[in-house]
């Protein structure tokens, strides 16, 4: 068990591709932490050069008290689970799971017992003397993961841990891996692509793009207060609205209409200044008529989600659309006119470099 | 018009039938005769080793076991055959072990012009057990205190075989998904390690494979073991062969006969044995 800290840490890649760029992160102890952002941008990268697979350009890591910047990955103490498991095909479950221990030359009679011990804790009772190819995508996954537990690592790396599992499976791993890793307290950095795989799982969140880090919090923080736009419209499963506007009066001016100045950017706005007004589709509400502070426009597009209807807005004298989230009873024919309604302490506003004004 | 027509079909229809017999007629023809040059040597070798007067037409034999105990009698020939198979395994696990660790690095490490290199030491290999090198060969071993050493033939025929085999095997070893090594490397496996416990047995099929021709080539090798061993005592079976003479001069064909079973026997078990217990496969490509 160990907390994990990145110093300024660089790969770059031969011709100049900087895949990590200047990560400081430090990842506590025992947490659940999640590095989060679109595929290329360096989460798997970071990931593995914290394994030791990918040799640092410059920087250093720090596993617990240990300098492991250099260290072979053997000697890192950490354990990976590969997206695609890596489970050795000709090696049944039971020698999968010990083969940490026949590297530490562990006794057969040992690694025979540890194999039950840690595949019994994983529900993988009765499936030992298989082999990989005859077990499913979900028990495949738990083989993984028990071998990396029986490794006693410091540290449990997970890359990317649920995007082979089908839909209803991935919701099951999920609650499955939340509650092993509080069980078991050890402190995992795992990969993602999917921000409702990281908000439901994480205790931390890093959010990276091209390299860099964008905003590292809670799922809440995140959620709730976006450093920038690029996080905004990345985490939420229906993108957050960013609507270009002017600061006018104590309000933002969007097209035709003027909606309330964010509560956390009260007096932080200059007059005039062009920024970038956000609020996501289910913290915004639609009115039949018009109300002050509202956005007017006629409803477009309408799409039922089940337990609500997503409707996509087209607003007056603006090149922009707008999304909300409504209840499912409100379904309005297509060109209604609708008026969207916002609360100031739920809208957020960014300058025109893209980062968030005010806390 | 149409009796016209109605007058012309059948003799169409003849036409295209004696077109079609001729055709089959043709094809199970030349099928035969390709047939008759693939079987009649293996008729020979079957019939003519229990035959009591051998000759090199395939005829029913008069049968006899006489042919065997003249050659059981000879003092070579049944020594040869345990000399080949000296030369054949000694050479098949030189070429297993080297070739894996050449084929692994090279498919692992990444050296310029690496693809250059496996292409001209390709191309080099037909040369250096060939005819065209062998007097520079015999000169080496001779600087080598190699001559009549059946090392030094196992050192030569194997020289020979490997480019081969690492080319097939480095396409086994590309095959092999690079995260199974990774895995075992983050729990501490050395890259020694990897190879056996991971690598290896995965590319089983490709090492079997590889193992049957690399035994076969030693096999039917003549001129390599002709040239380099001098004591009969030490020549293998094919160059042994050679000496099979009657007084008169001429090749002893009950000799050669019944010794041309015993000697493709060993070749044919083993094609068997290696086929049931791992299959040959030319290609890599894992299921995951």
């Amino acid at each position: 068990m160990a907390s994990i800290t990145t110093n300024s840490l660089v790969k770059e890649y031969p011709g100049g591709v900087r895949g990590v760029d200047e990560m400081d992160v430090t990842i506590n102890d025992g947490e659940f932490f999640a590095l989060l952002g679109p595929s290329g941008c360096g989460k798997t990268t970071l990931l593995r050069t914290i394994a030791g697979l990918e040799k640092s350009t410059s920087g250093s890591i720090r596993i617990g008290d240990r300098e492991v910047t250099n260290l072979e990955p053997g000697q890192r103490r950490v354990a990976m689970v590969f997206q695609d498991y890596a489970l050795f095909p000709h090696m049944s479950i039971a020698d999968n799971i010990s083969y940490p221990l026949k590297i530490q030359k562990v006794s057969k009679q040992e690694r025979r017992t540890s194999a039950e011990d840690v595949g019994g804790k994983l529900s993988l009772q009765g499936l030992l003397e298989r082999r990989p190819g005859q077990l499913s995508g979900g028990q495949q996954q738990r083989v993984a993961l028990a071998r990396a537990v029986s490794s006693r690592p410091d540290v449990f790396l997970f890359d990317e841990p649920l995007s082979n599992l089908d839909a209803r499976l991935r919701l099951e791993a999920r609650t499955f891996l939340k509650k092993l890793q509080l069980d078991l307290g050890v402190t995992t950095v795992f990969v993602t692509h999917d921000q409702a795989e990281a908000l439901a799982l994480a205790d931390r969140i890093a959010v990276m793009r091209s390299g860099k880090l964008q905003q590292l919090g809670t799922p809440r923080e995140v959620f709730q207060r976006p450093a920038n736009t690029f996080v905004a419209s990345f985490v939420g499963s229906t993108p957050m609205n960013l609507l270009e506007g002017t600061v006018r009066d104590g309000q933002v001016q969007i097209g035709n209409s003027a909606v309330p100045l964010p509560q956390s950017a009260a007096g932080l706005a200059g007059e005039g200044q062009t920024v970038t007004w956000g609020a996501r589709p289910e913290y915004l509400d639609v009115a039949t008529s018009t109300k002050a502070g509202s956005l007017a426009g006629s409803v477009t597009v309408s799409e039922n989600l089940g337990a609500a209807v997503l409707l996509t807005v087209q607003l007056d004298g603006h090149d922009q659309d707008v999304q909300v989230v409504v209840g499912e009873d409100f379904e309005p024919a297509i060109g209604t006119s609708v008026w969207v309604t916002s609360e100031p302490r739920r809208t957020l506003l960014f300058d025109s470099e893209g980062l968030r004004i005010g806390d | 018009m149409t009796a016209e027509q109605r007058g012309a079909t059948p003799a169409r229809e003849g036409r295209n039938m004696l077109g079609h017999f001729l055709g089959l007629m043709g094809k199970t023809v030349f099928t035969a005769l390709v047939l008759a040059f693939f079987v009649i040597p293996v008729l020979w070798l079957v019939f003519a080793p229990f035959d009591a007067h051998p000759s090199l037409n395939v005829k029913l034999p008069e049968f006899t076991f006489n042919n065997f105990k003249v050659l059981l009698a000879n003092p070579n020939a049944i020594g040869s055959l345990g000399n080949s198979l000296i030369l054949a395994l000694g050479s098949m696990v030189l070429v297993l072990v080297l070739g894996s660790l050449a084929s692994y690095s090279l498919s692992r490490v990444r050296i310029p012009g690496r693809d250059v290199l496996l292409y001209t030491l390709l191309l080099l290999s037909s040369i250096i057990t060939g005819t065209a090198a062998m007097v520079p060969t015999f000169l080496l071993m001779v600087k080598l205190g190699l001559i009549d050493s059946q090392f030094g033939v196992i050192l030569v025929l194997s020289g020979g075989i490997l480019p081969t085999v690492i080319f097939i095997l480095k396409d086994f070893m590309d095959s092999t998904p690079k995260s199974y090594e990774e895995s075992a490397r983050l729990y501490g496996a050395r890259p020694l390690r990897i190879l056996w416990d991971v690598v290896i047995p995965l590319a089983r099929p490709g090492l079997a494979t590889i193992a049957v021709w690399a035994v076969v080539q030693v096999w039917g090798n003549f001129l390599v073991p002709y040239i380099l061993l001098r004591s009969p005592s030490k020549s293998p079976a094919a160059v042994v062969m050679y000496t099979f003479y009657t007084e008169g001069g001429q090749p002893n064909l009950a000799l050669i006969s019944a010794f041309s079973l015993l000697f493709s026997v060993p070749v044919i078990a083993m094609y068997f044995f290696v086929n049931r217990r791992y299959g040959f496969r030319f290609h890599g490509g894992i299921k995951s």
